[in-house]
């Protein structure tokens, strides 16, 4: 019988097939987790006298609540709030307990979880990854079944390495043709979502195709895998190739075994299919106040559009009229090497706009100590932006990094909702070429003439 | 181990009709620091219902009497976003058991089936005869999985596992307890 990559990795990890009685008893591969949303998790652990089944298949770090600031001559770093520390505290007793791996403050190896998994080496083609955080669809560009999760499902998966769950159905999202060189996996998972819209793929889980999937690097396929869930899907897969085991072969530092078998048969059937026109897809970034409402960085504010009042933006206005205060590069959809080489090569030799303030945030240690060797730092500090230490930073602006009411940020994260980056704040989406264009001419601008 | 059951309520509705209502907007993230599920009403909806100064807003959230409207009537795609768990306990901490809409995202519905917390999906007609009428009386039983008012019954779809731990207050880390055995002999296969 033909079958999809999702069937196979599913069947490969499936403990019980489901019954009308119990959803399917599915495997935990690897178990990422951070100081969000554990804490309570772990308390009824601690209540129930239950033990974490596999520490070794389960892996912290901390990302969210971190500042990016370096610590003070106190020696003590700027947490935005008592709470922020305390939960950072909490994790790190948590995993002491229960024996857990943890990439603590001062590890060489901490860094955003969804950059940090494939970084190391842990996310692998096969496996069925969770974390209590919807981005973890980002470790589906490995061909691995990876998905978010709810603090109670945490506390199942501590338990039992294993979640109940019934069988999602599957998309078959086919990107015909290449996009220009200005046009990155970011500008992809855009153009998916606005066609799809934020709910056309509740339910299921997307398989990604095609040409431009073929010829898009390692870095580029997480980005679209990461915005999966923007579009409603709880994961998005690509099939491994030679680029993911090479990608592979770095992280792990050692030649990882091929699997020819990972891939969709020829004829498997999927639930539903998407063709998207990739040649005429160009730089994109979000206009409203939810992630499908995008255009071309280039374009016009379409009409009939919602979120314009939150946006101050006009129906028929040209993007490129509207002013920038802030632009962030950084997050675990655009925060690794590729992404901040991108906006090293708009900003070489050029400055940030008189005004505007650019944060550039590595998504791990390793990322930062790279782009430092590589020269990219000096390159982001001359032009006149802020080089931070590693976390989530504006994506989520838990840690004090936000935007003031009213800003408009060009931002390489991967929600625009009302408030994401504080309150009152505008959020505009875009890839690290665009954000960087954006931060040059201090508006919105699209990197065709800079890439 | 049991959590809250849900079995029937009658109750008049809340009427939010934006759509996309995200996680985002249920609970801000600044409020995720939290290492307990406690004391979460405040930041439910907080900057819907409170200004910057921290003074109340006249959002209907504030206006009417939550006891007494514990069903959220809103526009399509509720609850989507991130996977925060918060946003079901926000949303019980103020008193809501029921929300009501044409597309309810799915971490979202499954974090609230599991808190007590019922997720109803009906078609655009229904919704827009729900949202014609804000505080209108409604029955929701999830026994019969009916959603009644007026003189109107329309059905709707509850996964039946989920369906049957709400209803009987079930924690489902128990009935992935009883199957260790199944997968210690999986994790023995695998190594
Ligand atoms: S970078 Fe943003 S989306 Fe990614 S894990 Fe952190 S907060 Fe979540």
């Amino acid at each position: 019988m033909t079958k999809t990559l999702f069937e196979k990795v599913w069947e490969r990890n499936l403990v019980a097939p489901e019954t009308e009685d119990r959803p399917a008893v599915l495997h935990i591969s690897l178990h990422l987790i951070h100081e969000v949303t554990t804490p309570q998790a772990f308390t009824v652990l601690n209540e129930r006298g239950l033990n974490v089944r596999r520490p070794d298949l389960t892996l912290g770090t901390i990302d969210h609540s971190v500042p990016t600031l370096p610590a003070g001559i106190d020696g003590e770093l700027p947490y935005a709030t008592p709470a922020a520390k305390n939960q950072v505290e909490t994790l790190r007793r948590n995993c002491a307990e229960h024996g857990i791996p943890l990439l603590d403050l001062g590890d060489g190896r901490r860094g955003i979880v969804h950059v940090v998994g494939p970084e190391l080496g842990r996310t692998r083609p096969g496996m069925t990854i969770v974390c209590g955080d919807s981005h973890t669809s980002t470790h589906g560009a490995f061909g691995a079944l990876a998905f978010g999760i709810g603090t109670t499902e945490v506390g199942h998966v501590l338990a039992t390495q294993s979640l109940l769950q019934r069988k999602p159905k599957t998309m078959r999202i086919r990107f015909v043709g290449t996009p220009p060189q200005s046009v990155t996996g970011k500008d992809l998972a855009l153009a998916m979502i606005r066609q799809i819209g934020t709910q056309g793929g509740t339910g299921y889980v997307l398989e990604y195709t095609g040409e431009a999937i073929e010829t898009l690097s390692m870095e580029g396929r997480m980005t679209l895998c990461n915005m999966s869930i923007e579009a409603g899907a709880r994961a998005g897969m690509i099939a491994p190739d030679d680029t993911t085991w090479q990608y592979l072969d770095r992280a792990a530092g050692v030649p990882i075994p091929r699997e020819v078998d990972l891939r969709t048969d020829d004829g498997a059937v999927f639930d539903a299919h998407i063709d998207i026109d990739a040649s005429a897809i160009r730089p994109m970034v979000t206009f409203g106040t939810a992630p499908d409402a995008a255009v071309e960085a280039s374009g016009i504010v379409p009409s009939g559009s919602d979120g314009l009042d939150y946006m101050g933006f006009k129906e028929g206005q040209a993007l490129a009229e509207a002013s920038v205060t802030t632009v962030f590069v950084g997050s675990c959809t655009n925060g690794r090497i590729e992404d901040m080489r991108a906006a090293a090569q708009v900003l070489n030799g050029r400055r940030v706009a008189e005004g505007v303030r650019m944060l550039v945030v590595p998504g791990s240690e390793q990322v930062k100590r790279q782009a430092e060797q590589e020269g990219l730092s000096a390159i982001f500090e001359k032009a006149g932006a802020e080089w931070r230490e590693p976390g989530c930073s504006m994506c989520i602006a838990m840690n004090g990094d936000r935007g003031k009411p009213g800003d408009l940020v060009v931002s390489t994260s991967n929600r625009n909702f009302k408030g994401r980056q504080g309150e009152g704040v505008r959020t505009v989406l875009a890839s690290p070429y665009t954000a960087a264009a954006s931060a040059v001419e201090g508006r919105i601008a699209s990197p065709e003439d800079y890439v | 181990m049991s959590s809250e059951a849900f079995t029937t309520l009658t109750s008049r509705t809340i009427v939010l009709r934006e759509e996309n209502i995200d996680t985002d907007q249920i609970i801000p993230a600044r409020f995720l620091t939290t290492t307990s599920k406690d004391s979460l009403a405040d930041a439910c909806f907080h900057d819907w219902r409170f200004e910057a100064s921290g003074k109340m807003t006249g959002h209907p959230l504030n206006t009417v009497d939550l006891k007494a409207r514990q069903i959220i009537v809103s526009g399509n795609n509720f609850g989507c976003g991130s996977s925060r768990e918060h946003a079901p306990w926000a949303l019980m901490a103020l008193g809501v058991r029921v929300v009501i809409s044409t597309e309810i995202a799915d971490i979202f519905r499954s974090n609230a089936m599991k808190n007590g917390l019922l997720p109803v999906t009906v078609d655009e007609d229904t919704l827009e005869a729900l949202m014609a009428d804000p505080g209108r009386e409604v029955t929701v039983s999830l026994e019969t999985q009916t959603v009644t008012f007026g003189n109107r019954s329309v059905s709707f779809e509850v996964e039946p596992f989920a369906r049957r731990c709400l209803l009987s207050g079930q924690d489902s880390m128990d009935v992935l307890l009883s199957a260790l055995p199944e997968i210690q002999k999986f994790e023995e296969a695998q190594s």
